[in-house]
């Protein structure tokens, strides 16, 4: 994927349309953001994982009934920024008020947002009683292994090895214990009908993750039980690294453990060995599609 | 004696807001074609910001991976084409 | 209202059944709550109630998820309640502080365990500048008519309002018909969100915070708590208060909820005997009745005012602040349950009671409170001096 040859020829005009016969097959931003301004950090995952399930809502023609309940960290300024009726809730606590709101409101399409440090450590509890009565509810995960808006530090996601600010010879099993491998854990309860984590470390990895948030919402709007979409998101800050090396930092420490792929359909879950090798085949396709021209059928 | 050219196609292109990116460098890699590249200029936040060659394929995965929301992509009805020298 | 209907349309029910009925009839439709005595029977009522009314009754898997649902809830424009007795309540303060921010109509159930939550009620728990409109209702009559009114005035003004009860209040039976109380006409929630403003422009947000979406005015942080901190104040008007006896009463009682019932009965007894007694009981706890202890303190025979409480003495700060240092304020109660530390103590007893006052009247030592006699605290000798 990534070119070793430098590109050749001209800089082209990228400052304004094109005057020639072209159609725009990817806008510059999603409908449901009322603007692109946000202060994430260069690099940062979430704007990417926020783009996808915005345009998932849209092409679901769910708009109108899509109802968000925010969690407290980095992304809670989304809250202001995402066009749709919002809850804004406390830190861990947006599945319970998630709850109220879809129990009111059964025909609404109801997400939470929130970060590992919110629904991992905070809020565990919530989420997983949630999943077990079922809600027909979608909770969104956005997994960084840490608490990005305090400064970095450790999570209960955050993998043994990784340096944080308050495990800064990196995670030790013996002094911290091991990081909860949340998706799984949800997968195993009775009342979560669609599991799944996707990432965002390359653009395939994001196609594949608004696949994700596509069956996700489709399970709550068949009324089918809970929904998870678990997304591995950069963050260069909390992880001090230059940006260009979060997605291949991620896929070496939180990707090793927090495995990408569909871990619960129709009920079902998958193992660990089908993970991996669906990764691998699917990474191939998309390599090859991209390739081609494009992800857009 | 003329210099040699060869020709490279482009089947698509996209619109840059240089002002909105902050410099992270996730389209470089995630470009399939390897047609982006950052410049030298920086922009009023002091970032440098991709810059686009020719040979795009408007596959979009730039705008996938880009965090800010920087590219707007398109397919051209016909290739469009450029010399460079080969 | 309750006990003036024919008796054929009265029901015998315990008052944990009045009050969830008079939730129902004022238009709860979400309740959510975790067992916990003596509340637990007001959980079991609204599960068995809700459903056929067309709510939703949720047995949360704790007191902070009960509060989180119910947020939920009230943030579609629904009226939603939770409970629970002080413990559970202590969970849920950082909810309530910043529900009170979010300007949500959360109705609250204290089934208290005694008096002792009255700072809890009336001073917050949780963080920050917020009041909470407390009523006290003294039987499961007034507790029908308050669970109605708290409804109206957290919807009225956009903040939570707590109904302060307790054992007696939770089991006692009474025959009562609930009949539904007429208020005035309240704008409509327009800032509830359901979802048919996503994708507009004009989207809305329900949030304790400062900010807003994009395009709205934000009040930002401090900009926030200044206008709950303004709101507060204007709330105050809601005081209510009933008084009894204060043109000749030379001791004055202020007492609470169930207790002053009983404190009432002591005092006609104590009257009908020749004693000038008089009495405040706050109906309101927050706004507290300021004015009526103050007037009640410048009485021109008033020469003492008692503040009778089942706990170790709560209230009488505010008794001492509306009395201004006109009369002396004395404590006369005492932290009084059964041995479960649940239920009803010895001295909520007429005879007690009357035995309490008529000392406070005469001036003369305090029987002991039962208990205090083996139970109370032994100054050690390390504790003997100041540490300055």
């Amino acid at each position: 994927m990534t070119t070793t040859n430098p590109p050749v020829g001209p800089v082209l005009d990228t400052s304004a349309a094109p005057s020639v016969g072209a159609r725009m097959v990817e806008a510059q931003k999603p409908d449901l953001l009322l603007t692109q301004d946000h202060h994430m950090c260069p690099g940062c995952g979430e704007p990417i994982a926020v783009r996808q399930f915005l345009e998932t809502i849209t092409q679901l023609d769910a708009v109108e009934r899509a109802i968000g309940v925010a969690g407290i960290g980095c992304y809670t300024s989304f809250s202001g920024s995402m066009d749709v009726d919002l809850v804004q809730a406390l830190h861990g606590r947006a599945p319970s008020v998630a709850t109220g709101v879809k129990r009111m409101l059964p025909d609404a399409l109801v997400f939470t947002l929130q970060g590992d440090g919110d629904m991992v450590n905070e809020g565990l509890q919530e989420v997983i009683h949630t999943a077990a009565r079922g809600e027909r509810l979608t909770c969104i995960l956005l997994n960084n292994g840490v608490f990005g808006e305090t400064g970095g530090h450790m999570t209960a996601t955050s993998v043994i090895g990784q340096r944080t600010k308050n495990s800064l010879d990196g995670r030790d099993a013996e002094y911290h214990g091991y990081p909860v491998l949340i998706g799984d854990l949800i997968a195993q309860l009775q009342g979560a009908a669609y599991v799944a984590r996707g990432s965002v470390h390359n653009a395939g990895a994001v196609a594949r993750t608004q696949k994700m948030f596509k069956r996700a919402f489709e399970s709550q709007l068949a009324g089918a039980g809970f929904s998870f979409v678990e997304v591995l998101t950069m963050c260069p800050t909390g992880w001090f690294i230059p940006t260009p090396e979060g997605p291949g930092y991620m896929q070496e420490t939180l990707g090793e453990v927090h495995i990408m792929g569909e871990l619960k359909v129709d009920g079902k879950v998958r193992t660990t060995d089908e993970l991996h090798a669906e990764n691998v085949a699917k990474q191939r396709e998309v390599d090859e599609a991209l390739a081609k021209g494009g992800l857009h059928t | 004696m003329p210099d040699a050219t060869k020709t490279i196609k482009s089947r698509g292109t996209v619109t840059i807001d240089v002002e909105h990116c902050k410099g992270c460098d996730l389209c470089i890699p995630a470009c399939p074609p390897g047609v982006l590249a950052m410049s030298t200029a920086v922009n009023h936040m002091g970032y440098r910001f991709p810059e686009l060659y020719p040979g795009c394929t408007g596959c979009a995965a730039c705008s996938y991976v880009c965090p800010d929301f920087v590219f707007e992509v398109f397919r051209f009805d016909e290739p469009v084409l450029t010399e460079v020298p080969a | 209202m309750t006990t003036t209907a024919p008796s054929r349309d009265r029901v015998l029910m315990e008052g944990s059944e009045a009050l969830a009925r008079a939730a129902i009839v004022a238009g709860c439709r979400f309740f959510a709550g975790y067992p916990m005595t003596p509340f637990t029977e007001v959980l079991e009522h609204f599960a068995r109630l809700l459903p056929d009314e067309g709510g939703v009754c949720i047995n949360a898997e704790s007191e902070l998820e009960a509060v989180g649902m119910a947020w939920g809830a009230l943030a579609t424009g629904a009226r939603a309640a939770t409970g629970s007795t002080g413990q559970g309540l202590s969970l849920m303060q950082e909810s309530f502080s910043e529900i009170t921010l979010a300007e949500l109509p959360l109705v609250v159930f204290n089934m208290a365990r005694g008096q002792q939550d009255y700072y809890q009620a009336t001073r917050g728990g949780g963080h920050g500048d917020y009041r909470h409109i407390v009523l006290a209702p003294q039987d499961v009559t007034e507790g029908v008519e308050h669970v109605q009114l708290a409804f109206h005035l957290a919807d009225k003004w956009r903040n939570p309002a707590l109904v302060y009860g307790d054992y007696l209040l939770a089991h006692t039976q009474e025959a009562l018909s609930i009949e539904k109380l007429e208020f005035p006409d309240l704008p409509a929630k327009d800032w509830a969100v359901d979802g048919s403003l996503s994708g507009t422009g004009g989207s809305r947000a329900v949030t304790p915070l400062g900010v807003s979406k994009v395009g709205q005015r934000a009040l930002g942080q401090e900009g926030k708590a200044q206008y709950i901190a303004t709101k507060l104040p204007l709330m105050e008007r809601e005081v209510r208060v009933e008084t009894g006896f204060l043109d000749d009463a030379e001791t004055v009682i202020v007492a609470f909820g169930a207790p002053a019932k009983f404190v009432k009965y002591a005092i006609a007894q104590l009257r009908e005997a020749g004693h000038k007694f008089g009495y405040v009981r706050p109906i309101t706890l927050w706004p507290f009745p300021y004015e009526a202890v103050a007037e009640a303190a410048s009485g021109s025979k008033v020469r003492r005012i008692g503040s009778f409480e089942l706990s170790a003495g709560q209230m009488v700060d505010d008794v001492r602040i509306g009395a201004a240092g006109k009369v002396p304020v004395e404590f006369i109660g005492g932290v009084s349950t059964d041995h479960s530390g649940f239920g009803v103590g010895r001295i909520l007893d007429v005879e007690v009671i009357a035995a309490r006052l008529l000392a406070l009247h005469e001036e003369r030592e305090m029987p002991v409170i039962p208990g205090y006699e083996v139970n109370s605290y032994q100054l050690q000798p390390h504790q003997a001096e100041a540490t300055r």
